[in-house]
């Protein structure tokens, strides 16, 4: 069963993000994921950044919601987040944002938030769930709700629609088998031990993940953490369905603020280009 | 009622494991390992021929003579965990950790801390069983507690300023976490309180319930009855955990914890999590916290930088759902006052964390019928404590 048939079978409106893994053709295909943190250093700046990297070739967007305490990030992401924050950014601006981003830009790339529970939780679940739905966003990355705490967040997500993604890590061994079984959207696949944050090399044993994956699921699987070149990008896309950058681009946000647009465009683009040379 | 969790860490809607997948594997070798050798006899006799033999217990149960006549109502007994092998109840939890992290073939231990009394703890067990060690606080801590810091320093420890967020407690305790998910293999992440992902909750809890298993009998002998009631100070709740536990089933025991409310409940400058916070989700759990509308956690405040924490343990948070136990504020001046009185009085400086239990007892004990006994956790001593209540009182001392 395709995963198109599977969320029209479920009665509720198609996610985007197969999309980004399918060629016209239906065949599969390499995606590049651009992560920015929405509100760092404004608003105004994350409106212009997102259609110039849907421009520049980006086939899914994943945008940061930010939180106080991110656990999951390194010192890059985590000072983009207080920035966002400091700048007063709330869940209601990213959920506004995305509405805009849909209705006046026509973005129709897939976009997801990366967040943590305590955003959506204090939100209440259920009304996240439907506002996410409501401004066209289409999935959700949760890296505090491990396998173990996935149904909470997964039962009022799914009912709207929304993608929970799932999480494997190089130390998930046993576990990506029960991980993969119900995964939708994407899987996104820690490379390295560690936070988010830029790494000279990714040693774990990535095919080795991807390939449990496989023999469970079909879902697409992309790979995030420690990636900032094209060539790393190339191999980790190579050994998967896609490549996911951050840490890099958020530390250009970081360094030019409001004039990143034309760095983090350039930047994107070499990503994407050299991501889409494998398809 | 049952105190048992279920397999996923749940009190009540509290607990859970609400962490990333790539500590999954930790937690569930530590829950397994935690269960193994709770049972085990050898693990056991260690551990207690440890808390014996290098941390002093059991710990006194000290009826307060002068602090009960000048009160004028029911009899005070101070339950004295200053008196422990490094100054407070931290070591209790932390010789249970150590030597599970040992039987696990771990070799380096890493911790968080606030005032620096469960760092200090942790450096002391790994200089003990010669384990590596490396200890984060916040750089505000640092400041507040330097002393400390150089007790961890000598005894062997690394200690890494923490200058994310608020740089005090909760950004120690993530900035550990982070440290967890960059070395698993060899490292055991010994938490300092009954907080964080299942297994931590319960295993911290587990090890400080000494404190009322000792506590229990004393009174019993002392007295001949249950005291009126039980009172600890809250951060995470390790010692009020650890004192309540064996007087949950007794239901005629009031159990009362004392959150720092700083400056007051009706300020910003307040870490009263169970007076002024809301039920969600951060470092592991789900408990009460002190955060905004859409989820950010409050920078909190206390004079205490071990109550500093804008969380609370998630049995805590189960305790106060079903009123088994009540969670009262108390202000940094009254714990001042209640410091003062304590050193005066009967002659203990006690740490700040602990004044705020005493300090609601001195509210509490004129209340009731001189037959009647209540019993004070004092978790640690004040020594740690004494230039900054200087400084709060207007002197420029220095550490």
């Amino acid at each position: 069963m395709t995963e198109t048939t599977q969320t029209r079978q479920a009665g509720v409106r198609r996610s985007r993000i197969a999309q980004a893994f399918t060629a016209a053709d239906g065949c599969r295909r390499k995606a590049f994921i651009p992560f920015v943190t929405i509100g760092d250093p404004s608003i105004a700046l994350t409106e212009k950044l997102v259609p110039a990297m849907v421009e520049a070739g980006a086939d899914l967007i994943e945008l940061g919601v930010p939180f106080s305490d991110p656990t999951a990030e390194g010192p890059v992401i985590q000072e983009a987040s207080n920035r966002a924050l400091a700048a007063g950014t709330t869940t209601d601006d990213a959920f506004a944002l995305v509405a805009r981003l849909r209705r006046e830009h026509g973005i129709n790339t897939p976009m997801v938030f990366m967040t943590y529970a305590n955003v959506l939780y204090s939100y209440g679940l259920e009304r996240f769930a439907h506002r996410a739905a409501e401004v066209g966003l289409d999935g959700v990355i949760l890296p505090d709700v491990p396998h173990e705490e996935k149904p909470e967040f997964d039962e009022p997500l799914a009912a709207e629609g929304i993608d929970l993604v799932s999480l494997i890590a190089p130390t998930s061994h046993e576990r990506i088998h029960s991980i993969a079984s119900d995964a939708k959207g994407f899987i996104y696949c820690v490379s390295s031990l560690g936070v988010t944050g830029v790494r000279k090399e990714i040693t774990s044993d990535v095919k080795g993940m991807v390939r449990e994956v496989r023999s469970v699921t079909d879902v697409p699987v992309a790979i995030g953490f420690g990636i900032s070149t094209p060539e790393q990008a190339v191999q980790m896309a190579a050994d998967s369905g896609g490549a996911i950058v951050g840490s890099a681009i958020v530390r250009m946000v970081g360094e030019h603020g409001e004039d990143s647009v034309p760095y983090v465009c350039e930047y994107v683009r070499s990503l994407a280009e050299a991501v889409h040379g494998l398809n | 009622m049952t105190n048992s969790p279920t397999s996923k860490g749940r009190f009540g809607v509290h607990g859970g494991q609400y962490i990333p997948e790539t500590l999954m594997g930790a937690v569930n070798e530590l829950e397994e390992a935690y269960g193994h050798y709770k049972n085990d006899s050898d693990f056991v006799a260690e551990l207690d021929d440890l808390e014996k033999q290098y941390a002093g217990r059991p710990s006194m149960l000290y009826c307060a003579e002068n602090m009960t006549k000048d009160l004028g109502g029911a009899k005070v007994y101070l339950k004295r965990e200053d008196l422990n092998h490094t100054g407070a109840h931290k070591i209790n939890n932390v010789l249970g950790q150590a030597l599970l992290a040992q039987r696990m073939g771990k070799t380096r231990l890493i911790a968080e801390t606030g005032a620096g009394q469960h760092g200090v703890a942790t450096a002391t067990a790994a200089a003990l069983f010669g384990m590596e060690c490396v200890v984060y606080m916040g750089q505000e801590d640092m400041e507040r507690q330097a002393l400390n810091v150089y007790r961890m320093r000598l005894l062997g420890a690394e200690v890494r300023g923490v200058t994310a967020g608020t740089a005090t407690l909760k950004d120690a305790v993530s900035e550990t976490f982070r440290e967890w998910t960059r070395r698993i293999s060899d490292t055991h992440y010994c938490l300092g309180s009954c907080m964080g992902p299942h297994p931590f909750p319960t295993m911290v809890r587990d090890f400080q319930a000494v404190i009322s298993k000792e506590a229990r009998e004393q009174i019993l002998e002392d007295e001949g009855k249950l005291p009126a009631a039980v009172i600890a100070c809250v951060g995470g709740g390790s010692n009020a955990i650890g004192s309540f536990y064996n007087f949950i089933d007794d239901t005629d025991v009031r159990l009362i914890g004392c959150e720092a409310a700083g400056r007051g409940i009706d300020t910003k400058d307040t870490a009263a999590t169970m007076n002024t916070g809301s039920l969600g989700i951060f470092h592991g759990m789900k408990s009460y916290f002190c955060q905004d509308e859409y989820g950010q956690i409050a920078p909190v405040y206390s004079i205490s930088a071990g109550l500093d924490y804008p969380g609370v343990g998630p049995e805590h948070a189960a305790l106060k759902d079903s009123g088994r136990a009540e969670y009262v504020p108390v202000t940094d001046d009254e714990a001042v006052d209640a410091f003062e009185y304590l050193s005066r009085i009967e002659g203990i400086i006690p740490a700040i964390e602990s004044v705020h239990a005493v300090a609601y007892a001195i509210k509490l004990a004129p209340t009731l019928p001189k037959d009647e006994s209540i019993i004070v956790t004092l978790s640690g001593r004040g020594d740690k404590d004494v230039a900054a209540i200087a400084r709060y009182r207007g002197e420029d001392l220095h550490d």
